[in-house]
């Protein structure tokens, strides 16, 4: 019993010992959650797969680096950046002001607009998916289209995924007309629309249309305009810890050249069907 | 350290405790009743009930309580006849879903502390029950149901603490507890340590109160073990 | 139940779910060994005269045994790192220390087994016959020579069942290290039910494993009681 446990302190001990340190950049973590496919996804095997990871691997290819992809759960994405459990978020998070008040963000890399998404069979399924809104332009038309949503969610349970901009557009805009619930992942938020526990759900397309090619996504379709701008952010980019200004450098300057040469465009739409790069 | 984020945040997690107590308290009420019923079969000589009893505490003891949360909340809502069932109207709500797990593992952990209460019951006083004539049922009514609560009280109270802290898993089923309301929080605001620190603090004050009510609970039960004052 | 999902090899997430297995058996043993080394300090702070000493060690279990596991497990995957590196800084070292989530969670849940062994200790400690101990005092040992050869062998016969109950516990919270995104077998239920979107299957077979986890554990625990019985007559 007391060789056991000596053994294992120095197990942990020595484990303990791989403590890198963070600036030439030879060597990048980047953080993902593996939880959100087409973005980053994990399949059977157990390995990440998705249109980020294919980028990733371009991105640190461009920046003549080594890259160690390092899962994490989306709560606690940000601070696990912080700790410096890795060195950039790749993750299908969207540039907004907030999260620029603690991390640095990248250029953008791709836009994909959210929209709310019912069941086929329910009530709500009547409000047919057309237009397009952009939260930071507001005129007449998309003021109607809101207000439209607004009255046919009156009341309904809508599902979000937590610390998104999902969230924070339902808290701020539909408030306290709807009741709001937030799940830890993009797919548990899918099984609870599907199983009825909520009404309907606000997400991105790109994840949606995953979802909707897959047997048990079927019966699931959008409703109400595309949604942008606004709480939503500007697009989707890396996040960078503040003082890492050379690794920002380094990432923006790989990401125009892939946009350049097409790589960016050919990356997204082989996983999305569509291209959503900017 | 953000002090003035950790003073803001107070009163909406305390909000939170509302729910956080309303989940102990039911959970650990109807398990108690389960738990007195689970801790009679166990003893019983019939082995089909006994057998039931000793399976169900195995399994409830033996697996981490986030899985029993998730296999009743989306394992089960996974089922197309579960949603067309009767039943749904329960399994849809995430805060019945949370107090049945609650509830069914209580009454696993409590069972086992009442059987040892039960079988702490010095033979002399079943004894000398049986030889009044009492029958089984006030034989156990009388004698052994109340000496064994008494002597259980203090594992008992233990329970009672790990049922607060259990409520705190219940968050990963969108229930806005203390622990969901402070992921909400951070989720805003990116400082999990302040948060998580005003949130462990209602927890500890809260488990306080009960560790206190416990010990109260114990002197007002044993006036005989209390000499002249 | 789609049993073909659970299959070994590239399709199906058999073999995963059992490496996650390992990974829970591995963390859960050095998680344990670090509680009981940090049990030994906790328990001779808790035996000792010195008011302040005891205060601390009072302090630590009753916090750490007064909050939620998950709020521990949080605190210290977040707060843990900066503490280290403010610890690094006043050695002059301002690199970015990053503690891969194996030793985090292993010391998170650690930290809790600890607390809960401390107890456990303290209390076989105290139920050693005081009898011994004035006769070993009255035969000239000191206090090191008390501890090594009476109190040693015989604290670990009491603390036996106690610890098999933290055992128990701790294999069950490194559960709650899955939000640290270490691959355990709770984290790659997660991941697994929701790339298959069957929740059912995944966490019935997590259950089975820690199931199986439990009982042989309960298996060796019984075995090392005997053990530690032995020559004892019954009372």
């Amino acid at each position: 019993m007391i060789t056991r446990f000596f053994l294992t302190l120095m197990t942990v001990l020595f484990l303990a010992i791989p403590m890198s340190f963070a600036g030439d950049w030879s060597k990048i973590k980047i953080g993902t959650e593996g939880a959100y496919p087409p973005w980053n996804g994990t399949n059977a095997a157990g390995e990440l797969e998705g249109a980020e990871i294919d980028l990733i691997a371009d991105l640190c290819a461009r920046m003549n680096a080594e890259c160690e992809i390092v899962a994490q759960d989306w709560d606690g994405i940000i601070p696990a950046l912080q700790n410096g459990k890795y060195d950039a978020i790749i993750a299908g998070m969207s540039i907004t002001e907030e999260r620029m008040k603690v991390i640095n963000f990248s250029q953008g890399y791709a836009n994909e607009p959210a929209s709310f998404s019912v069941m086929k069979s329910s009530s709500l399924a009547s409000l047919k998916a057309s237009g397009k809104v952009n939260m930071d332009s507001l005129d007449g038309a998309s003021t109607a289209l809101i207000d439209a949503l607004k009255s046919s969610l009156s009341g309904k349970v809508v599902g979000v995924q937590g610390s998104t901009t999902h969230e924070n557009f339902v808290k701020q805009v539909l408030g306290d007309t709807v009741t709001m619930k937030s799940y830890d992942t993009q797919l548990n938020l899918e099984l609870d629309l599907i199983a009825g526990r909520i009404d309907a759900l606000l997400s991105d397309k790109g994840s949606m249309e995953e979802f909707m090619a897959t047997d048990k996504g079927k019966d699931v379709v959008f409703i109400g305009p595309n949604l942008g701008g606004g709480p939503f952010g500007a697009g989707v980019g890396a996040g960078l810890r503040k003082a890492d200004t050379d690794l920002l450098k380094m990432i923006n300057k790989a990401i125009d050249e892939a946009r350049a040469d097409g790589t960016l465009a050919k990356h997204f739409t082989k996983w999305f069907g569509k291209d959503i790069s900017m | 350290m953000n002090y003035e984020l950790m003073i803001d945040t107070f009163p909406k997690l305390l909000e939170g405790s509302y729910i956080t107590i309303q989940l102990v308290t039911i959970s650990l009420f109807i398990g108690l009743f389960l738990a007195v019923g689970m801790a009679l079969l166990r003893l019983s000589n019939n082995a089909f009930l006994n057998f039931f009893a000793k399976t169900y505490i195995f399994y409830f003891r033996g697996t981490p309580l986030l899985v029993q949360i998730f296999l009743i909340y989306y394992g089960i809502g996974q089922f197309e006849m579960v949603r067309e069932s009767v039943f749904w109207v329960f399994f849809k709500e995430a805060y019945w879903c949370g107090i049945l797990a609650l509830t069914l593992n209580t009454c696993a952990y409590s069972s086992e502390i009442i059987r040892g209460g039960i079988q702490s019951v010095p033979l002399g006083q079943i004894e000398s029950a049986k030889s009044t004539g009492m029958s089984r049922f006030l034989l156990y009514r009388r004698i052994i149901l109340p000496i064994a609560f008494r002597q259980a009280l203090p594992a008992y109270g233990n329970e009672m603490i790990l049922m607060v802290k259990a409520t705190s898993l219940v968050s990963t089923i969108t229930i806005m507890d203390i622990t969901g309301i402070a992921r909400l929080v951070i989720a805003k605001t990116f400082s999990p340590v302040e948060i998580f620190i005003v949130a462990g603090l209602i927890y500890l004050t809260i488990n306080f109160a009960v560790t206190r009510l416990v010990s109260f609970c114990e002197y007002k039960l044993t006036p005989h073990l209390r000499y002249n004052e | 139940m789609e049993l073909e999902l659970l299959a070994l090899g590239d399709n199906g997430w058999g073999d995963e779910m059992l490496r996650a297995t390992l990974v829970t058996l591995m963390v859960s043993l050095s998680a344990m060994g670090i509680g009981l080394f940090i049990s030994i300090f906790g328990t001779i702070s808790k035996l000792s005269k010195k008011i302040y000493v005891r205060i601390l060690a009072d302090t630590y279990t009753t916090v750490i045994r007064g909050i939620p596991e998950l709020l521990v497990i949080y605190l210290l995957f977040f707060g843990g790192s900066n503490a280290v590196m403010s610890l690094a800084k006043l050695f002059g070292y301002y690199g970015y220390i990053e503690l891969n989530a194996f030793v985090i969670g292993s010391f998170a849940v650690g930290a809790i087994s600890g607390a809960y062994s401390t107890e456990v200790m303290r209390g076989a400690f105290l139920s050693i016959p005081l009898g011994q101990i004035e006769a070993a005092k009255s035969v000239g040992m000191n206090k090191f020579l008390i501890f090594t050869r009476i109190l040693i062998p015989q604290v670990l016969r009491y603390a036996l069942p106690g610890l098999g109950n933290v055992w128990q516990l701790t294999l069950k919270d490194t559960a709650l290290i899955m939000v640290t995104g270490l691959v355990e077998i709770m984290r790659q239920a997660h991941v697994a039910s929701g790339s298959t979107y069957s929740p059912f299957t995944f966490y019935v077979a997590a259950a089975f494993l820690y199931l199986i986890l439990t009982t042989f554990s309960n298996r060796i625990f019984n075995r090392l009681e005997s053990w530690g019985n032995r020559g004892v007559r019954r009372e």
